[in-house]
């Protein structure tokens, strides 16, 4: 399971990667795993306001339909339209072409409650 | 008390291939090995796939009365079978529903082996038990004593009979042969759950690594209980506990062609229902994934019926599903929705198979 050190983690299962004020988000390898095959995704419109834990967006597995949440609270300014016809880009590139969102940040506070790699693999280690 | 969970004699072999292994009736059985799911499911439609189900049960009915009993018992007729041949057959309740569905093999003229589902075995072995009590024959549970693969797929002949002395051409569907599989003996039988060409093969529980890895090295490639289900719900087969259940009447399904005109336990609160629903197949005219438990509604937005079994379909991508609806509504290119997440989401009704349209 790859966990790579740069980026912030969410318990549940969400990575967060900063760039100034915008955060990229996309599910871990972990969470990519567990879910197995993607074949659909369902993003968030661009614009909408998202609160910190907030339902954003729905991952559908061969056998699961999973609800996303927000790592963080903001707007949505992007999401990854290629996952509209390769959302097997979650399973083979989850931390790369599989991202999900971007969000313009409203509270960079929340930033600390987040997760480095190693309370990340720990907690999810736990899971399984 | 503590219950670990069974295992089939390839739980190491399943281990060793890197399967995500999960809890099904009681085993631990593959999920998926390392392709995934849809590759997987692929890979039957288009090769050759290779599943361990040695987690079905295998119950023997055997004694000059075995005939009489099981077409009493189930629902089709096994009466009509030649030794050496098959049946999808049902297993009726007292009450107009269904305790499995099986497959009925007559081994000979007294002789039978009836294959349930993992999970319904031990009712299975019960009720045949009990109602066998005033017939001469005997039932009695050999499923710890079979072992069970299925190799499927349009190349499975091919792979199979390179493997054999034996002409597979020969071998009719839902017929049987004792084969030797370098030195194994093993009883063949040209069935399956996907939809494609194939073999189920029937063995001892001790032969069962050497005939997976041979086949394997043969060409097959290992496929999970995931692809099993897709590949039966996209080739439109039920599943016990979704489509088939103790209160679903059979005679309202497109399976009703089972149910043989005859006595049978439990026909009079089977016989001639109402039908007020009717199970269907449903492909979404738009993107979404029906899923079990999912309202559908009509053309108003009205209620009227749920999702039993519901998959994105890995061959033709569409959304598709078995639901039960209204009578008045099940007829093919009927224009229905399912409600998924609030939405109302397309569909139409269709006839399955969902992967030959």
């Amino acid at each position: 399971m790859k966990t790579p050190t740069e980026l912030r983690y969410a318990e549940s299962h969400e990575w967060v990667a900063l760039d100034g004020g915008t955060a990229t988000v996309g599910i871990t390898d972990f969470a990519q795993d567990q879910l197995g095959d993607v074949v659909f995704v369902e993003l968030p419109e661009v614009g909408r306001r998202v609160s910190r834990g907030e339902q954003m967006a729905v991952i559908e597995s061969v056998k699961t339909a999973s609800d996303i949440y927000a790592p963080v609270s903001g707007v949505i300014e992007a999401v990854n339209d290629a996952l509209d016809g390769q959302p097997e880009l979650i399973n083979s590139e989850p931390y790369g072409g599989g991202w999900l969102v971007r969000i313009g940040l409203s509270d960079a506070g929340e930033l600390g409650s987040l997760l480095d790699a190693a309370a990340y693999a720990a907690s999810a280690s736990e899971e399984h | 008390m503590f219950d670990p969970m069974k295992r089939t004699p390839l739980f190491e072999a399943h281990e060793e291939l890197g399967a995500r292994m999960v809890e099904f009736a009681g085993y631990s059985m593959p999920l998926h090995y390392q392709a995934g799911i849809n590759q997987e499911h692929l890979t039957v439609r288009q090769g050759v796939g290779l599943f361990d189900v040695s987690h079905m049960g295998e119950v023997r009915v055997v004694g000059p009365a075995a005939t009489t009993f099981l077409q009493y018992a189930t629902l089709n007729d096994p009466g009509r079978l030649k030794p050496g041949r098959g049946q999808y057959s049902m297993l009726p309740n007292a009450t107009g529903g269904l305790i499995d569905d099986l497959f009925v093999y007559r081994e000979g003229a007294d002789d039978y082996l009836v294959v349930a589902n993992a999970s319904n075995t031990a009712a299975v072995v019960r009720h045949l038990q009990d109602l066998a009590a005033g017939y001469d024959c005997h039932v009695i549970d050999e499923s710890d004593t079979v072992a069970l693969l299925a190799l499927q797929g349009p190349g499975a002949p091919l792979l199979l009979g390179q493997l054999v002395d034996d002409d597979l051409g020969q071998l009719k569907r839902n017929a049987t042969l004792d084969v030797v599989l370098s030195g194994i003996p093993v009883r063949l039988s040209r069935t399956g759950y996907t939809g494609e060409d194939g073999f189920e093969i029937f063995l001892r529980p001790t032969d069962a690594v050497s005939v997976w890895s041979m086949l394997l090295a043969a060409g097959a490639s290992p496929c999970g209980l995931g692809a099993r289900d897709t590949l039966r719900l996209e080739a439109g087969f039920p599943l016990y506990g979704h489509e088939l259940t103790e209160t679903s009447n059979p005679l309202c399904t497109p399976f009703a062609w089972v149910v043989k005109d005859k006595e049978f336990f439990g026909r009079a609160a089977m016989w001639d229902p109402a039908c007020a629903t009717r199970l269907i197949g449903l492909r979404l005219t738009e993107r979404g994934i029906p899923r079990q438990g999912y309202r559908v509604l009509d053309a108003a937005g009205a209620p009227v019926g749920e999702v039993t079994s519901g998959a994105l379909s890995p061959l033709t991508r569409d959304g598709i599903g078995f639901a039960w609806v209204s009578r008045e509504l099940a007829e093919p290119g009927t224009e229905l929705a399912v409600e998924i997440r609030g939405q109302a989401v397309a569909a139409r009704v269709v006839q399955p198979p969902f992967h030959l349209a």
